[in-house]
């Protein structure tokens, strides 16, 4: 099992005490994002999710992805969420039917999910180790960007103006 | 480091993010709990990108990233010409459509 080979020679300890303090913060701050009786908290919760995934992806050597995450999620979309939840909400603090009638039906599903993908990924990826690459040049990304991806890079800065003009259009109040 | 650590991680956020989707009555909630499980994808790509060796995960990572934030912005102005029409975002009420 995966507790034994932490003890192995070609793993990092100290990148493993990191991923899993991190990552109990993040299981225990995405559980509160679900659980939360107060909207805001709910978002507030959530920063630390997004901030907690940008440390994995640099434990994993991804650093523009990192700074992607940060600047795109914690700098726009929580704006964005926070904004929603000004123009939608009245009161601010505790609010009763946060929740659906039927949400306990979510728990089992939830767990099921998680046996079932924690069978697969254990099944399949047991005992490979990922390798310590250091980080990745972001020339390396651009280039990707800027040749093979050319036309899907394309495809989403449309996809982006389309997604603006359409929110535009969408809240405008007439 | 083990594949295993960042793809359990994902699995378990991904996990909580649809326990989200089906508990959650109220629409910016359910947003969030996307969110969540875009976010698992994402660690996915990039645990799949330094396994392999090879940096399309993370092309593919911002990929998602970008079409996450689109996604955010129509569905918020979404939520908010429903906001506008009925004075509530439960979910549960918008049930025109049933047949």
């Amino acid at each position: 099992m995966s507790a034994l080979i932490l003890a192995a020679d070609d793993i990092n300890v100290a990148q493993n005490v990191a991923f899993g303090i991190i990552a109990a913060m993040m299981i225990f701050a995405a559980l509160s994002v679900v659980t939360s009786k107060n909207v805001v908290h709910a978002a507030l919760w959530l920063v630390m999710v997004l901030s907690g995934v940008a440390a994995q992806y640099i434990l994993a050597s991804a650093e523009f992805v990192a700074a992607s995450q940060i600047l795109v999620y914690i700098g726009a979309v929580m704006v964005l969420f926070l904004f929603g939840i000004m123009l939608t909400r009245a009161q601010i603090g505790k609010e009763a039917g946060l929740n659906n009638k039927g949400w306990a039906l979510g728990i089992p599903v939830g767990l099921l999910m998680f046996g079932l993908l924690a069978w697969v990924i254990l099944d399949a990826f047991d005992d490979q180790v990922l390798p310590d690459r250091g980080a990745t040049p972001t020339v390396l990304l651009s280039d990707q960007f800027l040749s093979i991806y050319l036309v899907p890079f394309i495809a989403v800065s449309f996809v982006l103006l389309a997604a603006a003009i359409g929110a535009i259009v969408l809240a405008r109040k007439d | 480091m083990l594949a295993v650590n960042f793809l359990l991680l994902a699995a378990a956020l991904f996990s909580i993010g649809v326990y989200g989707v089906i508990a959650r009555r109220n629409a910016v909630m359910v947003l969030m709990s996307i969110e969540l499980i875009l976010n698992a994808v994402t660690l996915n790509l990039v645990a799949f990108a330094l396994m392999n060796g090879a940096i399309d995960g993370q092309v593919f990572a911002l990929f998602v990233i970008a079409i996450a934030a689109a996604e955010v912005g129509v569905g918020l102005a979404m939520v908010l010409m429903i906001y506008r029409n009925r004075k509530s975002i439960a979910l549960d009420e918008l049930s025109e459509m049933k047949g």
